[in-house]
């Protein structure tokens, strides 16, 4: 007769569940695949495996001219190439030691909020969407689609720009522009105000995020998170206060900061910034009134294309046309680091020359990376659905990831 | 394709006022046609596609799915995150090598009959990626039936897109 046998087992060796998590799943934002090992559906451990999207882009600055990256930075933070366009040519305007106009300035101001508006809008549909809100989606791309009017009636292209030249612009805004943005802030604080009500005090929305992911302000802080991801957090830290560049520090606007740290803190965060975000673009677009009959470009045919009608009578514009298309503006041996608010936190460019038309190395401090590593930290403890509702709060943008 | 609206087929031969049980009495809201035509019709408007947005181009494939350009008009709104559930596989973005076999994995999943629509530059060729990292067109792992070219394209090309793939699919015998 056979013994009957029980078979002792700890707690502790019950090994943990392992769960993929993407890189083909529907909220992680693009190609993000997160390694999730589980007790029981509490996450005890977070990896994200990255480089699904790895182009190669700080190699290509070293293969392209100034001029010619510029298309590539659009397409690393593509929620927002605007700013991405801002904080290149800037880093490389810091090496040449170049002055911009101060139109120039207030129109990269106008655009780099416009587009911070225009980022904050998808993460808010998509993060709503994940969280069972349809509605929010739909609204939020009806005005990102206005947004995008802005953009390509300035420059001609919905949302991939190259519009921001080294020394300027390239090409100007015009009175019928204006008129269009102003009609574009006119209407949106109305659009603003629905999209909290539909969220604010919503039942299922707040169960899902409210006390989910919670960080302190300590590990925000080592951890290297920026952006709506640390102001979360408590901590005040805003590139645009706290280094000022472009025409910030001349406008009237706040910091957006919460102290809680969880998921609803950085929705917060986020709304806020909104609003913040159409105040300093309609004093941009004020400023930009006043100083229209000013100069857009800066006057150096050695660093900016001349106007293209200059470029078929004149003979000196055709020269410099040709030299600027074929080999490009030559930057003295210099490093230097620029970075800006973007949409998702601190972007930082960290450009050395070696004298020549190209870069010699391009470094991208990417926020939306450096964000991703708090995922694990936000993680432990909570659950798998939780997960999602941590991924829509950081918002990372695989190709600013990844470059 | 036309439809014919209901009526009678009237066999010739038959008299006035005669009861004829031969004569195939079909009601007035039904369409007839070859079974062939009416599966294809069913088909080609209802391309249910598979949630495949890489990068860029994801941002325009959901602004074709969202408010004004209304994807759903051409019956392709109902992205599906499963490939078993989807007909067609959009690839909107870079496909890089470490992406690739995923990409192939999915395509592998999907259900008979199924097309694919390359998305964008980089997954019809490329793009402006031609680096060690990132596979020069989708085509290279999987059989791609419509190029939509753009960095990104336009919704409206991606619309254009969708329905030229309608027309192929009307083309194709269903037998």
């Amino acid at each position: 007769m056979a013994t009957k046998r029980t078979i002792e087992m700890p707690v502790e060796s019950i090994e943990s569940m392992t769960l993929n998590m993407g890189p083909q799943h529907p909220s992680t934002h693009g190609v993000l695949r997160v390694v999730l090992h589980l007790d029981g559906e509490v996450v005890e451990r977070a990896i994200c495996h990255l480089g699904y999207l790895h182009r190669a882009k700080e190699k290509h600055a070293e293969h392209k001219t100034y001029h010619q990256f510029i298309p590539y930075t659009d397409r690393m933070d593509y929620l927002a190439p605007m700013s991405n366009n801002t904080g290149y040519v800037m880093a490389v305007e810091k090496a040449l030691g170049l002055e911009v106009t101060q139109r120039c300035v207030y129109l990269r101001t106008l655009l780099c909020e416009l587009a911070r508006i225009s980022g904050h809008l998808l993460w808010l549909g998509t993060g709503a969407l994940e969280l069972g809100a349809m509605t929010v989606f739909l609204w939020s791309f009806t005005q990102r689609e206005k947004i995008y009017d802005i953009f390509e009636w300035i420059c001609g292209a919905r949302f991939t720009v190259s519009y921001m030249r080294v020394g300027g612009m390239s090409r100007e805004d015009y009175p019928e522009w204006r008129r269009m943005v102003r009609e574009f802030l006119d209407q949106y604080m109305a659009a603003h105000r629905e999209f909290e009500t539909m969220l604010n005090g919503n039942e299922i929305f707040l169960s899902r995020v409210v006390d989910v992911g919670t960080i302190n302000g300590k590990d925000a802080l080592q951890l290297g998170l920026t952006g709506p991801a640390l102001r979360g957090s408590g901590i005040n830290y805003d590139a645009r206060k706290h280094t000022p560049y472009l025409a910030y520090e001349e406008f009237d606007w706040e910091v957006a900061v919460e102290d809680r740290g969880d998921c609803m803190a950085r929705y917060l965060v986020r709304m806020k910034e909104m609003e913040e975000s159409w105040k300093i673009a309609c004093q941009a677009l004020e400023a930009l009134e006043k100083t229209q009959n000013e100069r857009c470009n800066i006057d150096n045919p050695k660093i900016i294309f001349p106007p293209k009608e200059n470029v078929k009578r004149s003979m000196e514009d055709l020269i410099h046309h040709f030299l600027l298309a074929s080999e490009g503006f030559k930057v003295p041996p210099a490093e230097v680091y620029q970075a800006i608010e973007g949409p998702k936190g601190e972007l930082g460019f960290f450009l050395v020359s070696d004298g020549g038309p190209k870069a010699y190395r391009l470094g991208v401090r990417s926020p939306s990376f450096i964000n991703l590593q708090g995922l694990e930290k936000m993680s432990i403890g909570y659950t798998i659905s939780d997960v999602v509702a941590i991924i829509a709060s950081l918002d990372p943008v695989m190709g600013e990831v990844d470059r | 394709m036309e439809l014919t609206k209901g009526g009678s087929i009237a066999i010739p031969g038959t008299k006035e006022g005669e009861t004829d049980y031969l004569t195939l009495q079909t009601p007035e809201n039904a369409l007839t046609k070859t079974l062939s035509d009416a599966i294809q019709y069913a088909r080609r408007n209802s391309i249910w596609p598979v949630m495949m947005g890489l990068s860029c181009c994801a941002i325009e494939m959901m602004a074709t799915a969202a408010a004004r350009f209304d994807l759903s008009r051409f019956g392709s709104e109902v992205f599906r995150p499963s490939p078993r559930q989807a007909d067609l596989m959009i690839v909107a973005g870079t496909v890089t090598k470490k992406m690739a076999p995923v990409v192939g994995r999915i395509y592998d999943k999907m259900a008979a009959p199924k097309w694919v629509i390359a998305m964008g530059a980089c997954s019809s060729c490329g793009g402006m990626y031609n680096v060690y990292s990132v596979l020069q067109g989708v085509d290279e792992i999987v059989p791609v039936d419509i190029y939509v070219p753009g960095c990104p394209p336009r919704p409206e090309a991606l619309i254009y897109g969708i329905m030229q793939l309608q027309k192929k699919i009307g083309r194709e015998p269903v037998f």
